[in-house]
C-alpha cells in the first residue's frame, strides 16, 4: 500500500546534531524557523509546493519545538535552494533556521530539493533531494521533510512520518458503534481511513513494530477475542482462539509474538498473561495468581514486561522478566493504576492512575521512581508513546448525563513535560489511540 | 444477542401499551421501564420478559468486586429454579463494569462477574451446556451517567435468554 519514497542524500553532514533546541525539564521555548515558499515552475508544481509547505509548517509547529515565522515579514523572497541566503535579512526577522525548497516534474514523478540553513551561524546544515515516484505520496513527503528538519535541529528522532490507529466511535453511549480507523499522526482528513465496518465492536488496537500488523480485540459473534489486522492485505486473523476471552494484546518488539490476557474458564475466568508465538501458535502462560493480570507491555529490548495486577488488593503496576519470573511491584503512589506502557526509549513507563475522583496520566522510571503526572481529568485513558518517546497520545472523555448527552471522547497529544496539549482531529469521536513506528 | 433482548423488550412494551399513545418508539427502552410497563400485560412463560418481571434478570456488584452479595445469591437461586422449570431455555450471562476503571481491567472484571453468576447457577444445578457467559467490560452501560447512581446499576451480571 505504501510505496517507498526514494531518498537521495546528495550532501550529508555527519557531524553530531548541534542541539540548538535545549530540551530540559519544563517548558521549551519554540525555535523560530522561516519556511520560504516551496517553488514550482508551473501551477501544478506550485500548488504541490504550497501543500507541502503547509504540511511541514503544521508539523513543526504542532511539535511545540518550533514556530514558523510569519511569511509577511520575509524580506528575501528568492528560491534559496541554489542561492546563498542573505542571512542578515533572516536574522532581522529573528528566524533562527531557514528552510527553502522547490519541486519540479521529472520523468518518473516529482523531484523535491531542499536546503536547511542555520541563520545565526550563517551556514547550510542540510541539503537533500527527494525523488517522489507518485504524487499521491505528498503527505508522506511533507512528513519526511519535517522529520529531517526536526532531527537535524533537535538531535532527536522525528515522528511525523507515522500513523495512528484508533477506535472511531459513534452512537448512543449504551450502543456505541466502534470501528478501527487509521490516519496520519496529524489526523489530517485526507489520510483518514476506516479499517472495519462497525458490525462488531473493536477495542484496543496496537501497532506491530514491523508496521504491517495491528493487534486488537474484536467481538465477533459476541466472542471477545484477540485478532491481527494485516494492513497490506486487509485480512483479519484470530490469534486468541481459546475457549475464553482473550484481550489486551500487544506485540513483542520483534513482532513475532503477541502478549495478551486470557481469561480461562478452567481458571475461574481469572485473567492471566500469556505469550503467543505467531509462527508456531504455541502459547505460554506467564502469570499465575488469583488476581487479575492484564495490560502487558514489553520493554523495547524484549527482556521484561510491565503489567497491571490487583494481586495486592487494588490494581497496581508490576514488572516481570519475559518468562514471568521476578515479579516486582513498581507503582508506589496512592490510587488505582492501569494501562502501563513502556516507552520506546526504554527509560519510562506511562500509566493511568485513578485517585480522588480523577484519572491521571503520568510517567515513572521503570523501577517506579520519579512518578510525575502529566495530565489530570475526570476520564483519561490509553496512553501511547510517540516512536521517539517524547510525546504521548491518549483519550479524554467528558462526563455523561442520564439523558444520554455528554460522554464525548477525543484523542489528545501532549509533550511529556506536560506542555503543548492539543486535540488530534477525528471525523467522529475517537479512543484507544496507538502510534506506529516511524515508517 | 443484545439486539434480540432489545426487540423482546420492545415487543413486550407494545403488547402492554397498545391502548396508550406511545411517544417513545424510537427512543431507548430500558429493561426497568419495560418490565414495569409490561407487568400488567400478558407474559409468555419461559421468556426473557418472564425472567425480568417474575424473577429478576440481573444481579449487582460492589465496586471492583466480583463477589455475589446475599441479594445477588437470592436472585440467582430464583433464576436457577426458573431455569429448571424451563429446561429448553439456554442463557448467556453478561458481565459488566462501571466506567471508573481502564477498559482492559474492566473487561477482566466483567468476565469474573459473569463467571461468578455462571458458576453459581451451575452449582445450583443448571446444566453448563445451557449456559454461556461473556464480558462487556464498561462498553455497554445500562444507565448512562457519570455518577454513583449510574455506576451501581452498571456493575451487573445479566442473564439473557438466548433461544
Amino acid at each position: 500500500m505504501i510505496k517507498k519514497i526514494l531518498i537521495i542524500l546528495f550532501f550529508s553532514f555527519n557531524a553530531n546534531a548541534a542541539l540548538e533546541v535545549t530540551i530540559a525539564q519544563g517548558k521549551v521555548e519554540p525555535t523560530p524557523i522561516a519556511i520560504t515558499q516551496i517553488f514550482g515552475a508551473d501551477s501544478d508544481t506550485a500548488r504541490y509546493g504550497n501543500t507541502l509547505r503547509q504540511i511541514i509548517s503544521n508539523n513543526l509547529t504542532n511539535s511545540g519545538l518550533f514556530y514558523t515565522v510569519n511569511e509577511d515579514l520575509y524580506i528575501q523572497s528568492d528560491n534559496l535552494v541554489e542561492k546563498v541566503p542573505r542571512f542578515e535579512d533572516w536574522k532581522l526577522i529573528k528566524a533562527q533556521f531557514l528552510l527553502s525548497a522547490d519541486v519540479s516534474k521529472i520523468d518518473k514523478g516529482i523531484r523535491l530539493r531542499m536546503r536547511l540553513y542555520d541563520v545565526f551561524n550563517a551556514k547550510e546544515i542540510e541539503k537533500l533531494q527527494l525523488t517522489i515516484p507518485d504524487e499521491n505520496l505528498i503527505r508522506r513527503v511533507g512528513h519526511t521533510v519535517s522529520d529531517i528538519v526536526y532531527e537535524r535541529i533537535t538531535g532527536e528522532t522525528g515522528y511525523f512520518d507515522t500513523r495512528i490507529v484508533y477506535v472511531s466511535e459513534i452512537g448512543p453511549l449504551d450502543q456505541r458503534v466502534k470501528r478501527l480507523a487509521i490516519m496520519d499522526q496529524d489526523g489530517h482528513i485526507d489520510s483518514h481511513q476506516f479499517l472495519t465496518d462497525g458490525k462488531n465492536m473493536v477495542l484496543t488496537p496496537r501497532f506491530a513494530p514491523n508496521k504491517q500488523l495491528i493487534t486488537y480485540m474484536e467481538y465477533k459473534n459476541n466472542l471477545p477475542r484477540v485478532y491481527i489486522y494485516n494492513l497490506k492485505t486487509g485480512e483479519r486473523e484470530i490469534v486468541g482462539d481459546f475457549p475464553g476471552m482473550t484481550f489486551a494484546p500487544r506485540f513483542s518488539p520483534d513482532s513475532q509474538s503477541v502478549v495478551m490476557s486470557f481469561s480461562d474458564p478452567n481458571n475461574a475466568a481469572n485473567s492471566e498473561i500469556y505469550l503467543m508465538d505467531l509462527n508456531t501458535r504455541s502459547r505460554s502462560r506467564l502469570t499465575n495468581d488469583s488476581g487479575i493480570d492484564t495490560s502487558p507491555s514489553f520493554s523495547p529490548d524484549g527482556g521484561r514486561i510491565v503489567f497491571n495486577s490487583d494481586r495486592g488488593g487494588s490494581p497496581q503496576l508490576f514488572i516481570m522478566d519475559k518468562n514471568g519470573d521476578n515479579i516486582k511491584r513498581i507503582s508506589k503512589g496512592k490510587g488505582v493504576y492501569g494501562n502501563p506502557v513502556w516507552s520506546p526509549r526504554g527509560d519510562l513507563i506511562a500509566f493511568t492512575k485513578l485517585t480522588q475522583g480523577n484519572f491521571h496520566i503520568g510517567v515513572m522510571d521503570t523501577n517506579g521512581n520519579n512518578e510525575r503526572v502529566i495530565v489530570r481529568d475526570f476520564a483519561l485513558e490509553s496512553p501511547a508513546w510517540s516512536p521517539n518517546g517524547r510525546y504521548l497520545i491518549f483519550h479524554r472523555q467528558k462526563r455523561s448525563n442520564l439523558d444520554g448527552t455528554g460522554g464525548e471522547v477525543t484523542i489528545h497529544f501532549i509533550d511529556i513535560t506536560g506542555y503543548n496539549e492539543r486535540i488530534i482531529p477525528t471525523p467522529r469521536d475517537g479512543s484507544d489511540p496507538a502510534w506506529s513506528p516511524l515508517l | 444477542m443484545f439486539k434480540k433482548l432489545f426487540m423482546l423488550i420492545v415487543a413486550g412494551f407494545f403488547l402492554a401499551s397498545c391502548a396508550a399513545t406511545n411517544t417513545d418508539q424510537g427512543g431507548d427502552v430500558d429493561a426497568a421501564s419495560a418490565s414495569t410497563t409490561s407487568s400488567g400485560g400478558e407474559i409468555t412463560a419461559g421468556t426473557q420478559e418472564d425472567l425480568i418481571v417474575n424473577v429478576g434478570d440481573r444481579v449487582f456488584f460492589e465496586f471492583d468486586s466480583s463477589e455475589l452479595t446475599v441479594d445477588a445469591q437470592a436472585t440467582l437461586d430464583a433464576q436457577a429454579a426458573w431455569l429448571m422449570q424451563y429446561p429448553d431455555t439456554n442463557i448467556t450471562v453478561e458481565g459488566h463494569a462501571d466506567e471508573r476503571g481502564t477498559r482492559e481491567y474492566n473487561l477482566a472484571l466483567g468476565d469474573k462477574r459473569a463467571f461468578s453468576v455462571y458458576s453459581y447457577l451451575a452449582q445450583a444445578g443448571v446444566d453448563t451446556n445451557r449456559m454461556e457467559y461473556v464480558s462487556w467490560g464498561k462498553e455497554r452501560p445500562e444507565v448512562i451517567g457519570s455518577d454513583e447512581t449510574a455506576y451501581s446499576q452498571n456493575r451487573r451480571g445479566v442473564t439473557i435468554v438466548s433461544n
